[in-house]
């Protein structure tokens, strides 16, 4: 049983930003579970402390029963913004895990091109990051993680600044990863839809202090892998989740402006 | 008359790149908007149109377009600051080029001090007697000048000396307009005369000099206007206001001055004061040479009518004087000429260009020492330069020792000793030298050691704790010293020659590399780090990988400032001290006062910097072409 347990969690910034408070939860192998949160709610600060980046300030969590305390490759992570080594080109970015573990470059290629091709990037492997554009720095952040084959995947809104197209394109492919790799993924974004979509575990965080506000499980996500993703939105039970959810955000966010006023 | 030419071509280049920008101002549909910076792209021929308008304004400046145009005139224009120094002190006396005439200005004066001192004497602490003595002197000091003011007092023979240095001058006058004026020399002046002509160069061949001698017809008339001006003008000194009247006053004064003096005691200070400056008055007065307002009337005339014929005889020299001189001109002092302004310390571009020329000259160079060349040096001593000695001592074995017959068998070790020490034979190899070669490598050493040192330990200081902490205060502390500060001690302990200067330069490229690489490091976004974290790299992978490229920027524009730093001071230190380098040369051509080879270092150092800079630009451009946009 690889799973992702944590216990009270608690995360302080200083003495006064409660950042998250005894957040605790079992996620098990080869769920995907979304989260979702007004803004500063703390999701960030969570993957953060699951990636090892961050150590909680008490509460624990571990992976495999093996608590976490520092960064490891099996827990890999796309970032919120890109975090792409400008220096580099695409498939030296791309293929940055590889060579830091001295794998074998004839096979890292190989690999680097099959993951170029499954993102939509074939043909820009010599091109140097910086020329590329918002969403396709995405898009190289995602294979940068994928190729190398992490147990746990964490992703901070990687699809936030992709088009529509492009957007429909990629909840696809993650679906299709989670599917046929059966990896477990922790997935933070800001669309309620997305959320929904990919979901099969769906956690609404609420802010100050940051806590798990709600808990859905969720069956669209296997329907996703059927069906196409744009009829799931018809659905009827996904409409109504999706309502319940939005009034929920928008009362915290008025609650939010309360406090402030 | 090359300078000419180059004139108006630069003249022509000029207007045209302004035309040219009319005529693409017009045609041009769309710019950017105002404050996108592409509206600064192109424009190239402004760069022309300034550099164009640079090189215009020295030669202009430096009086080069004269020159160019009218060869003649500087030396021309000598002989006319010969006429001017001649008449300098009789204009002195009448309101030409003052105010107020000599001996008016001078009896305003007198007269305000000596009423000063009446009222002062007045309301001194004195007894009666001798305050009302004191003050008789001062009445006495003020009949002079009456006497010498008066007319009638004045002397018939002075009145006809007064009008005869007038009469001379009114026909120096009108022969000085006359056409052939001066008259015909004897065969023996003309003689010494073409003698000196011949030997004189031509303007500017020294540096700074004007040819003294007049070489026009123009230039004669008013050398020989000159000398005789100077002589009416000693004869007109000579005329003193003596009359009896006023010499009967001051004996008389001096010597009842004298016996009130001998009848003061020694404890009467105040007294005492008061005489001394009575008598400093009237022994003022007493030379004052003071003349009658109206009895130099005819000298005044005379000498302004000179002033205006040697202004029209002057012709297009005033103009010429006016506008190709500009800031300055030609002044004379007794047989010799210079040029005072920016004429004397702007040199001229093409004198500039010749003695710069001569200087590359690998024979001639500078103090012995040519500027840029090469020299060959037997790889030998390369060795020696390179190797440290002290690696033989590392080798095993022991150095041989003298046998009983006193002889020395060189053993492996000793062979050792003799190649690292450099004491072999070999073939030779050429190695630049000279004194821009000198202070190039002092920078380029200087700088390389202080990167190599200071970007590592800059990273270092980012990103441990401990190096931070360790080695922040004696870094903080030697930084903010200004470099020439350290000089004098580091001079001191490393010689005047390459090692001090180069170690000087190390100490301020480590800093500003340290301080660079610090904030590099410091500077690298956390995602990224985080990001190669769960990519699986090392620490060392991470640094070498993400940290050293993140703050290649830092590091890059750090060496660009070092290089900027190390040449203002490499050019300070070989101010202070050294025998080579571009801040020699310039220092000794400041004892020298060679303007044209301080301009020269100038320009050297400052192509030099140019060059510096243009490579880092093409480095940057090369290396980080991701700044700013990541
Ligand atoms: N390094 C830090 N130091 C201090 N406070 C922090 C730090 N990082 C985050 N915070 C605070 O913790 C809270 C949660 O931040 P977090 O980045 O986790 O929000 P988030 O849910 O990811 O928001 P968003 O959706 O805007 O990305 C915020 O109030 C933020 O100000
Ligand atoms: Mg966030």
């Amino acid at each position: 049983m690889s799973d992702l347990v944590s216990k009270n969690l608690n995360m302080l910034f200083g003495d006064t930003v409660h950042a998250l408070k005894d957040v605790s939860f079992t996620l098990k192998k080869g769920e995907l579970l979304t989260v979702l949160g007004p803004s500063g709610c703390g999701k960030t600060t969570l993957l953060n402390i699951i990636a090892g980046f961050l150590n909680p300030t008490s509460g624990t969590i571990s992976l495999d029963e093996k608590e976490i305390n520092g960064p490891g490759v099996e827990r890999g992570m796309v970032f919120q913004q890109g975090a792409l080594f400008e220096w580099l080109t695409v498939s030296q970015n791309v293929d940055f895990g590889l060579r830091m573990r001295k794998e074998n470059p004839q096979k890292s290629k190989k690999l680097v091109d099959e993951w170029l091709e499954i993102v939509g990037l074939q043909g820009f492997g010599d091109t140097p990051t910086y020329q590329l554009s918002g969403g396709m720095q995405q898009r190289v952040a995602l294979a940068r993680c994928l190729i190398n084959n992490p147990d746990l995947i964490l992703m901070d809104e990687p699809l936030g600044a992709l088009d529509a197209l492009t957007r429909e394109k990629m909840q696809s492919l993650v679906l299709k990863i989670w599917k046929e790799t059966g990896k477990t993924i922790v997935l933070i974004t800001h669309s309620v839809e997305e959320a929904l979509l990919l979901g099969e575990r769906l956690f609404v965080m609420a802010p100050r202090p940051g806590r798990i506000h709600k808990e859905y499980t969720l069956p669209f996500a296997s329907m996703g892998l059927q069906k196409d993703l744009r009829s799931i939105k018809n659905n009827k039970k996904f409409v109504t989740t999706r309502e319940e959810i939005l009034t929920m955000i928008w009362d915290m966010e008025e609650e939010i402006m309360g406090k402030e006023n | 008359m090359l300078t000419g030419f180059i004139t108006i071509l630069l003249l022509i280049a000029f207007l045209s790149a302004i035309l040219y920008d009319r005529l693409v101002v017009k045609n041009r549909k769309i710019d950017a908007v105002f404050g996108n910076p592409e509206r600064a792209n192109g424009g190239y021929h402004w760069v022309l149109a300034g550099s164009c308008s640079i090189l215009l304004l020295w030669l202009y400046f430096s009086w080069d377009i004269a020159r160019s145009y009218y060869p003649q005139s500087a030396n021309e224009l000598c002989q006319v600051a010969k006429v001017r120094e001649s008449v300098l002190g009789i204009n002195y006396i009448f309101p030409i080029d003052q105010r107020t005439l000599k001996s008016t200005d001078f009896i305003e004066r007198e007269t305000k001090k000596i009423n000063l001192l009446k009222i002062e004497i007045n309301n001194a602490d004195l007894n009666i007697k001798d305050k009302t003595q004191l003050l008789s002197f001062l009445t006495k000091s003020q009949l002079m000048i009456v006497a010498l003011s008066d007319e009638k007092n004045l002397k018939k023979e002075t009145q006809s000396k007064i009008d005869l240095v007038a009469e001379k001058l009114s026909s120096l006058t009108l022969r000085f307009q006359s056409d052939n004026f001066p008259e015909e020399k004897s065969t023996e002046e003309k003689e010494k005369r073409k003698k000196l002509l011949e030997n004189q160069t031509d303007w500017g061949a020294t540096g700074m000099e004007i040819p003294p001698y007049p070489v026009t017809k123009r230039g004669e008339k008013f050398e020989s206007a000159s000398i005789e001006m100077n002589v009416i003008v000693e004869e007109f000194f000579q005329i003193k206001n003596d009359h009896k009247k006023f010499i009967d006053l001051s004996l008389n004064l001096k010597n009842e001055l004298k016996e009130f003096k001998n009848k003061l005691t020694e404890s009467q200070t105040l007294e005492k004061d008061y005489l001394r400056k009575i008598s400093k008055i009237s022994g003022r007065i007493s030379r004052s040479n003071i003349f009658p307002s109206k009895s130099l009337d005819s000298v005044e005339r005379a000498v302004k009518e000179f002033d205006e014929t040697q202004k029209v005889e002057q012709g297009n020299l005033r103009v010429i004087d006016t506008f190709l001189f500009p800031a300055g001109t030609i002044v004379a002092s007794g047989e010799t000429c210079s040029e005072q302004g920016a004429g004397r310390w702007l040199p001229k571009p093409t004198d500039t260009l010749r003695i710069f020329l001569d200087l590359l000259k690998p024979s001639v160079g500078y103090k012995n020492f040519p500027m840029l060349w090469y020299q060959f040096i037997g790889f030998n001593e390369v060795i020696d330069f390179i190797v440290p000695d002290w690696i033989a001592d590392l080798l095993p074995g022991e150095y041989p020792v003298h046998s009983s017959n006193g002889e020395i068998e060189p053993n492996f070790k000793k062979h050792a000793l003799n190649i690292v020490s450099g004491e072999f034979d070999s073939f030779k190899i050429p190695v630049p030298s000279g004194h821009i070669w000198d202070s190039f490598l002092r920078v380029f050493l200087g700088l390389s050691l202080g990167v190599i040192a200071g970007v590592p330990l800059g990273l270092f200081m980012g990103l441990s704790r401990f190096a931070k902490g360790y080695f922040d205060p004696v870094i903080e502390l030697y930084r903010p010293v200004p470099p020439l500060a350290w000089a004098p001690l580091i001079i001191t302990v490393f010689g005047i020659d390459n090692s001090g200067k180069v170690f000087l330069l190390f100490m301020v490229s480590f800093a500003i590399m340290i301080v660079s690489a610090r904030a590099g490091a410091s500077g690298t976004q956390l995602s990224k780090i985080h990001a190669a974290h769960s990519l699986g790299a090392s620490k060392w992978q991470i640094l070498r990988q993400v940290i050293f490229p993140n703050s290649l920027p830092e590091i890059l524009t750090g060496i660009r400032v070092s290089i900027g730093v190390c040449w203002g001071t490499l050019v300070a230190a070989e101010f202070l001290a050294g025998t080579t380098g571009i801040g020699f040369v310039e220092n000794v051509a400041r004892k020298y006062m060679q303007y044209e080879h301080i301009w020269i270092t100038i320009f050297v150092m400052g192509m030099l910097g140019l060059l510096f800079d243009l490579a880092m630009r093409w480095v940057i451009a090369r290396t980080i072409p991701w700044r700013g946009k990541g």
